[in-house]
C-alpha cells in the first residue's frame, strides 16, 4: 500500500514536473521568439543575447528543436548585422551546429533548411570571389529543399526574392523576377498558418520592404 | 527573465514553494580585462544572463542549494562552477583563451600556401588563375611570389639560387617527373597541368618536410580537389585552341568522375602575329585527363588522375654558327601521366596514406642545319618512372603528431644520340620521419630527418631537418627552418658517369609573418649552401660548390581600395656557384640580383568584370661572353627586365552557363627583354635570346554548364 502510493505519487510529481516544464518552455519561448518581432532585437548586441538565451532553453530541452532553430536563425542574423567578415565563418560554423541538432529532432524541415541557405549566403559574403561557386549553389540547393519539403512556407520566396533583386543581371538576378516573387511571397505569408506561434513566421515586414527596392 | 519567473510563481505556487534567488557578478579575461557577451547561466535552466560590456551580470533563479554555473564565450574555455543560489556573494568568473585551431602556430618558414581549407592562407586557388600576364599557369603565378626568379627563357621554377632542376613538383604526394610540356630551345615550356585540377598549392622556397626529398631548393607541393559540388560540363575556346570536359558527380554524392580533352594549334596564331623563328612544325599539342573520386568513407578517400598528352613543334632560324644557313629544331613528345591514392583514418588516433604512380615520357628531337651537308642529329630521351609512397601519421595530443613512412622509385631513363644508346635505370628507396611537437599551442617544433639510397649511384645520404615556429598573438609568428637536401644529378649526367653522388644544399631559414584577414605581410632572410654539385671539366666530377643568401619581401592588401586586391614581392639575392664547366665560382647566368613584382587585380562590380595588372621587374643576369678573358668569366650583364601583363575577364551567365571571356596580353607595352646571348664558337656572331614573340595576345571564352541534377535530388530524397 505504501509502495503503491509513493508510486502513484511519483508518477503524479513527474506528470506535474512534465506539465511545468513544458509551460515554462512555452512561456519562455513565447517571450524570446515575440521579441524577434521588433527589430531592436537584431542590434548586434541585442543579438547576442537572443543568441544566448536560445541556447540556454535548448541545452535545458535537448528535445525541442526550436530552441536550437532559433539560436542559428540569430546567429545568422549576426554574421549580416556584424561589420567584422572575420567573424562569419566562426559564427556560421555555430549556426550550422545547432541546425544539425535541430535537424535530428525535426528532419526534411523546410524552415531549417531556409537558415541552412542563410547560413550559406553568410559564409559566400567573406569572400565573395573566391567562395561565389561553392556557397551560392548551396544556398541555391537548400532553397530548393526548403521549397521540395513545405511549397507554401512563405520564407523560401522571400529568400527566392532577395536573390533574384540582389544577384547582377550577368548571373540571372531581376528586378521584375524578384518583383514577382516577392509578391508570391507575400500572398503566401497572407495564406500561412503558423503551427502555433512560437512556430518560424518571421519575414513579412522584410519582404515588403524588398518589394519597394523591386518597384 | 523576471516575467516568467512571475508567471511561474502564479502558476505552480500551490505546489512549488519558489525562492528566487539573485545571481550577480562579473566576468573577466585573465588579464582582468571585462568580457562582454559571455553567456552565464545555471547549468540545465533556463536561467542565466548575457554579460554586459563592463563583463557585468545578473539574473534570478528558482533553483535552490549547490548548483552549477556555466560560463561561455567563443574564443574561451567554457568554466563551470559550483555555486550556492542562496549565498548572494558577488561572483568573479574568470576566463581562459581556449586554444582553437585559429590559435595554433604552424610550421610556415620558407612555404607559401593557396588553399580554400585552410584560414589566413597567402593565396587562394583562383589568385593563380585571376594574376595577369600569368596565363593560367601554375608556376607563372608563383613567379610573383618573393624567392623565385623571372627566368622567362626555360622552363621551371628557379628559387633561391638554384636551378629549375632543383625544384620538384608533386601531386598529392607522388612526384611529377616531367611538369613542363617539351619545348624548344630558349622558349619556356608551360606547366602541364591546369590550375582548376587543385585544392591547394604550396609553394616552399626552403625549409621543407622530411616528406619531400630529391629537391636541392623548392617543393611545389599540388593537392587535387575532392568531390565535385555538382555534375558539370565545360568548354573553351580561344585564339589557339578549344577544349571540353565533363565531371559527374553520382546521386549519392560519393563517386565522380571527370573526363578532359583540349586541342591547341598555335600555327594561325603564328601566321598572323610573326614569330621571331619560324614554325615549321606545328606547334600543335593534344591533351586529354580522366579522373575518378571515391570518398570510401567519412574519412576515406580514393583518388585517380591519368594525363595523356601528345605535341609536335620546330622552328627554323637563321643560323649562328654558320651565317646564311638556318638551323631547324623539331620535337615531337608524348607523356603519361597517372597517379592513385588513398587516405583513410585508422582507429582515432591513425591515419593512412598510401599512393602509386607511373608515368612516361617520349622526346624525339630532330636538329639539323638546313644546307649543310652533315647528317641531322637525331636525339631520343625516353624515361619512365613507378613510384609507390606509403605513409602513417600517428595523432599525439590533440595537435601533436607524428609522422614516417617510405618510398620506392623505379626510373627507366633511355637516350639515344643518332642511335647511340646510353641508358640506365634507378631503384631509389627512401625512408623518413618526422614529429611535430607543440611544447605550448603557440610555439611547435618539427624534428625529423630523411635517408635514401638510389642504386645507380650506389651511395646513401641521411637527411636531418628542424624547424621552429612560435605565435607571437594571433597574427604575427617568427619561424627558423634548418634542414639538408640532396638530389641525384640530372640524368644527362648520371648516364655518362655513374661514379657521381649526390648534389646537397643546406638551408638556413629564419622569417616573420603577419597574417590578418585582410593583409598579409612576410618576410625571411635565408642562407644556403651548395655543395658537390656536378661539375664537367675536367672529367664529370662532384667538386662543385656555391652559396646563395638573400632577403625577400612580401605584402598583400585586400583592404585598403575598395574592391582591389594587390601584392607586391621584393627578392634580394646575392649567390655564386662553380659548376658545369666554369672556371671559378661566380653569379650563375639564371640569378638576377633584384627581382620585385605588383600584381593588381580590380573587381568591378557594375561592369562584372575584373581588371588586372602584373608588373615584374629583375635587374640583368650574367651571360657568358668568350670574347672575355677567364677571369672576367660571366661578368658581362643582360638588360633589365621589365614586364607588364594585363588583363581583362568579364564573368556573366549565358542562358544556364557560367561564362568568362578573359583578354589577356603579356608585355604589353612591348618593352625589349633579353635573357641573354647565344654565340657562335669563334665567338665572332652573337643572337640574342629574346622571347619568341614579344607581345602575346589572348582571348577566350570558357563555359561551364551545371548539368541540372534538381530531379535526381528530388527523387532519392
Amino acid at each position: 500500500m505504501k509502495r503503491l502510493l509513493l508510486s502513484l505519487f511519483m508518477i503524479g510529481g513527474l506528470a506535474t514536473a512534465a506539465v511545468a516544464q513544458s509551460a515554462q518552455f512555452q512561456d519562455a519561448m513565447n517571450k524570446q521568439v515575440s521579441d524577434l518581432d521588433s527589430s531592436a532585437a537584431f542590434a548586434p548586441d541585442a543579438l547576442v543575447a537572443k543568441i544566448n538565451t536560445f541556447e540556454r532553453i535548448a541545452e535545458a530541452e535537448k528535445t525541442q528543436w526550436l530552441p536550437y532553430y532559433y539560436a542559428a536563425y540569430c546567429q545568422v542574423m549576426s554574421c549580416f548585422v556584424g561589420q567584422d567578415k572575420g567573424k562569419i565563418d566562426e559564427l556560421a560554423d555555430k549556426a550550422a551546429a545547432n541546425l544539425d541538432k535541430a535537424d535530428a529532432l525535426a528532419p526534411k524541415n523546410s524552415e531549417i533548411a531556409c537558415i541552412r541557405s542563410l547560413v550559406a549566403s553568410a559564409r559566400l559574403m567573406v569572400d565573395p570571389a573566391s567562395r561565389g561557386m561553392k556557397y551560392g549553389m548551396e544556398a541555391g540547393q537548400q532553397i530548393e529543399l526548403a521549397k521540395t519539403y513545405n511549397t507554401e512556407n512563405p520564407r523560401v520566396y522571400l529568400l527566392l526574392g532577395q536573390s533574384l533583386l540582389f544577384t547582377p543581371e550577368q548571373f540571372g538576378g531581376s528586378k521584375s523576377k524578384a518583383k514577382t516573387m516577392l509578391e508570391t511571397a507575400l500572398q503566401k505569408y497572407a495564406a500561412f498558418k503558423p503551427e502555433s506561434n512560437i512556430a518560424p513566421h518571421w519575414g513579412e515586414p522584410y519582404a515588403k520592404e524588398l518589394l519597394t527596392k523591386a518597384q | 527573465m523576471f516575467r516568467i519567473n512571475l508567471y511561474l510563481f502564479f502558476l505552480f505556487s500551490p505546489m512549488v514553494l519558489l525562492a528566487q534567488h539573485k545571481i550577480s557578478g562579473k566576468v573577466t579575461d585573465n588579464k582582468k580585462h571585462p568580457l562582454p557577451g559571455v553567456n552565464v547561466y545555471i547549468k540545465g535552466s533556463y536561467d542565466g544572463a548575457t554579460s554586459k560590456a563592463d563583463g557585468s551580470f545578473a539574473f534570478t533563479t528558482a533553483e535552490v542549494g549547490e548548483r552549477i554555473l556555466t560560463a561561455s564565450l567563443s574564443g574561451y574555455q567554457p568554466l563551470e562552477i559550483k555555486i550556492n543560489t542562496a549565498s548572494a556573494e558577488q561572483l568573479t568568473v574568470i576566463l581562459k583563451n581556449a586554444v582553437s585551431a585559429l590559435r595554433v602556430v604552424t610550421i610556415s618558414a620558407g612555404s607559401f600556401e593557396a588553399s580554400d581549407d585552410k584560414k589566413g592562407t597567402v593565396l587562394k586557388p583562383l589568385d593563380i588563375v585571376t594574376t595577369a600576364g600569368a596565363g593560367a599557369d601554375i608556376v607563372n603565378a608563383i613567379k610573383t611570389l618573393p624567392g623565385a626568379q623571372q627566368t622567362n627563357d626555360r622552363e621551371g621554377l628557379f628559387v633561391r639560387g638554384g636551378t629549375g632542376y632543383e625544384t620538384q613538383t608533386l601531386i598529392d604526394g607522388m612526384l611529377v617527373r616531367n611538369p613542363f610540356s617539351s619545348s624548344l630551345p630558349d622558349v619556356p615550356g608551360r606547366g602541364r597541368f591546369s590550375p582548376f585540377l587543385f585544392k591547394g598549392t604550396t609553394f616552399s622556397s626552403g625549409g621543407y618536410s622530411a616528406q619531400y626529398g630529391q629537391a636541392l631548393s623548392s617543393a611545389l607541393v599540388l593537392e587535387s580537389t575532392d568531390l565535385p559540388q555538382r555534375s558539370s560540363s565545360s568548354i573553351g575556346v580561344s585564339v589557339i585552341g578549344a577544349s571540353a570536359g565533363v565531371e559527374n558527380l553520382s546521386n549519392d554524392k560519393k563517386t565522380s568522375w571527370g573526363v578532359e580533352g583540349d586541342y591547341t594549334n598555335l600555327a594561325p596564331y603564328f601566321q598572323v602575329v610573326k614569330p621571331k623563328q619560324t614554325p615549321n612544325l606545328g606547334p600543335e599539342i593534344i591533351g586529354t585527363s580522366l579522373n575518378f573520386r571515391r570518398k570510401t568513407s567519412s574519412t576515406g578517400m580514393l583518388k585517380f588522375y591519368g594525363y595523356g598528352n601528345w605535341s609536335k613543334m620546330g622552328f627554323s632560324s637563321p643560323s649562328i654558327e654558320y651565317p646564311g644557313n638556318t638551323e631547324s629544331y623539331q620535337v615531337r613528345n608524348g607523356n603519361l601521366y597517372t597517379n592513385m591514392t588513398y587516405r583513410e583514418n585508422l582507429g582515432d588516433d591513425w591515419r593512412l596514406y598510401v599512393g602509386a604512380s607511373f608515368s612516361a615520357n617520349r622526346d624525339n628531337i630532330t636538329t639539323d642545319t638546313l644546307g649543310k651537308d652533315q647528317i641531322p642529329a637525331d636525339i631520343r630521351v625516353r624515361s619512365s618512372l613507378a613510384q609507390s609512397r606509403v605513409m602513417l601519421t600517428r595523432h599525439l595530443g590533440p595537435f601533436s603528431a607524428l609522422r614516417f613512412g617510405g618510398e620506392y622509385q623505379y626510373a627507366v631513363e633511355q637516350f639515344s644520340y643518332n642511335r647511340r644508346p646510353f641508358n640506365y635505370a634507378d631503384n631509389y628507396t627512401a625512408a623518413f620521419t618526422e614529429a611535430d611537437i607543440y611544447f605550448t599551442p603557440s610555439f611547435v617544433g618539427r624534428v625529423g630527418g630523411r635517408a635514401e639510397y638510389s642504386s645507380v649511384l650506389a651511395k646513401m645520404n641521411l637527411a636531418p631537418r628542424v624547424s621552429l615556429a612560435y605565435k607571437v598573438d594571433n597574427y604575427s609568428q617568427f619561424s627558423v627552418a634548418y634542414g639538408d637536401y640532396y638530389q641525384k644529378p640530372e640524368p644527362q649526367y648520371i648516364r655518362f658517369d655513374h661514379g657521381l653522388g649526390y648534389m646537397k644544399a643546406t638551408h638556413y631559414i629564419a622569417s616573420y609573418q603577419r597574417v590578418a584577414t585582410d593583409y598579409t605581410f612576410r618576410t625571411e632572410i635565408f642562407y644556403k649552401q651548395y655543395a658537390d654539385l656536378v661539375k664537367t671539366v675536367p672529367g664529370y666530377n662532384n667538386n662543385g660548390k656555391g652559396y646563395a643568401k638573400g632577403i625577400e619581401l612580401f605584402w598583400r592588401d585586400r583592404k585598403t581600395i575598395k574592391n582591389v586586391d594587390y601584392w607586391i614581392s621584393y627578392s634580394y639575392l646575392d649567390t655564386k656557384r662553380d659548376y658545369l664547366n666554369y672556371p671559378k665560382e661566380v653569379q650563375p647566368d639564371f640569378a638576377a640580383t633584384h627581382t620585385a613584382s605588383l600584381v593588381y587585380k580590380h573587381f568591378i562590380p557594375k561592369l562584372s568584370t575584373n581588371i588586372g595588372l602584373t608588373y615584374t621587374f629583375a635587374t640583368g643576369r650574367p651571360y657568358y661572353n668568350p670574347n672575355l678573358p677567364a677571369d672576367k668569366f660571366m661578368s658581362d650583364k643582360t638588360i633589365d627586365y621589365h614586364a607588364v601583363g594585363v588583363s581583362a575577364s568579364y564573368l556573366t551567365t549565358i542562358r544556364k552557363a557560367f561564362t568568362i571571356f578573359v583578354l589577356s596580353v603579356s608585355n604589353a607595352p612591348g618593352n625589349k627583354q633579353v635573357f641573354g646571348y647565344r654565340y657562335s664558337s669563334d665567338g665572332l656572331r652573337r643572337g640574342e635570346i629574346t622571347p619568341s614573340v614579344p607581345r602575346f595576345i589572348f582571348l577566350g571564352m570558357f563555359m561551364n554548364f551545371g548539368i541540372d541534377r534538381r530531379q535526381d535530388v528530388i527523387n532519392n530524397l
